[in-house]
């Protein structure tokens, strides 16, 4: 079973506890009935789908029920980092050397 | 318990009866034992950090502002479940539903204390019988008493509290207790082997 840590128990705790919420960090435009259907489109239905680092959303849904941030790797499944939601995007993750 | 409100509000008559689920069940095994508790007054409390204060002034209990801790006195207990969210017990049959009702500052607390079934799960043998279907360590290391949290148990959401080293309360939705009773009767079984 993985080990994710949430930002907000400050722990790590079984998966089981978790929900896993798409990607991150996709803003919604603040006039979205303005938006041209493509906008829409790209903004609605396309992710990145990337083969190795993903910014994803996940939720402590049975635990305190919050919403964070998590990098995690699509390869080999490891969670690198998880932060709360709102907060920027790491600049830099921890272990990467590229 | 209903004798004594009876008494109270004698020219009242109730018109229906509560029946607590699971009622007085109990099971005993091989270095555990569960038993269902009797009700207890809850509250689902959400509150925003500057209301903290005035609310654990009315509650009577400071409430815990560190993961997975709770906080009890005099019967009643407050259980962190989130950063602006609080499980508040009391099973001196004092309504904290009233207390906060008193407090002017932004907070939402809503009585559930039909909706919650109590199972009390102690002995030796209690962390052994629970992590049949809980996934959390608890050792006492990372689970001292005291600590609570919202976590799982086979198929549904329980909320666990630690009231001693080898004590644990379980607490579920009502419609859920069965599933759960059962579940934990099972592991009781498999724990004592």
């Amino acid at each position: 079973m993985l080990l994710i840590r949430c930002p907000y128990c400050e722990e790590e705790r079984p998966e089981l506890e978790f929900r896993n919420a798409g990607e991150a960090h996709i803003a919604r435009s603040a006039n979205i009935a303005g938006e041209s259907d493509d906008d829409f489109e790209k903004f609605f239905f396309i992710r990145s789908n990337p083969k190795g680092i993903i910014y994803e959303r996940w939720r402590h849904m049975h635990g305190c029920a919050r919403f964070f941030n998590a990098v995690r790797d699509t390869v080999t499944d490891k969670f690198i980092m998880t932060y709360k939601a709102g907060e920027p995007k790491p600049a830099k993750l921890p272990g990467a050397s590229k | 318990m209903a004798k004594a409100a009876a008494k109270k509000t004698a020219a009242v008559t109730p018109s229906a009866e509560r029946r607590p689920a699971l009622a007085g069940q109990e099971l005993s095994a091989t270095g555990v034992k569960l038993a269902v508790l009797p009700p207890a007054e809850r509250i689902s409390l959400r509150a925003p950090e500057a209301s903290v204060a005035a609310l654990s002034k009315a509650l009577g209990v400071t409430l815990p502002r560190k993961p997975k801790t709770s906080v009890a006195k005099a019967g009643r207990t407050a259980l962190w479940l989130g950063p602006d969210e609080w499980l508040v017990l009391d099973q001196a049959a004092k309504d904290p539903l009233a207390d906060c009702a008193k407090v002017t500052a932004l907070h939402s607390a809503v009585g559930i204390s039909n909706r919650n079934v109590a199972i009390a799960v102690t002995g030796p043998a209690a962390a052994a019988t629970i992590n049949a279907g809980c996934p959390q360590d608890l050792s006492l290391d990372a689970f001292p008493v005291g600590a609570a949290s919202r976590t799982i148990l086979g198929k549904v959401e329980i909320v666990l509290l630690r009231t001693a080293a080898d004590a644990f309360r379980v607490e579920c939705w009502r419609s859920f207790s069965d599933y759960v009773f059962t579940f934990l009767s099972e592991a009781a079984r498999d724990a004592a082997a």
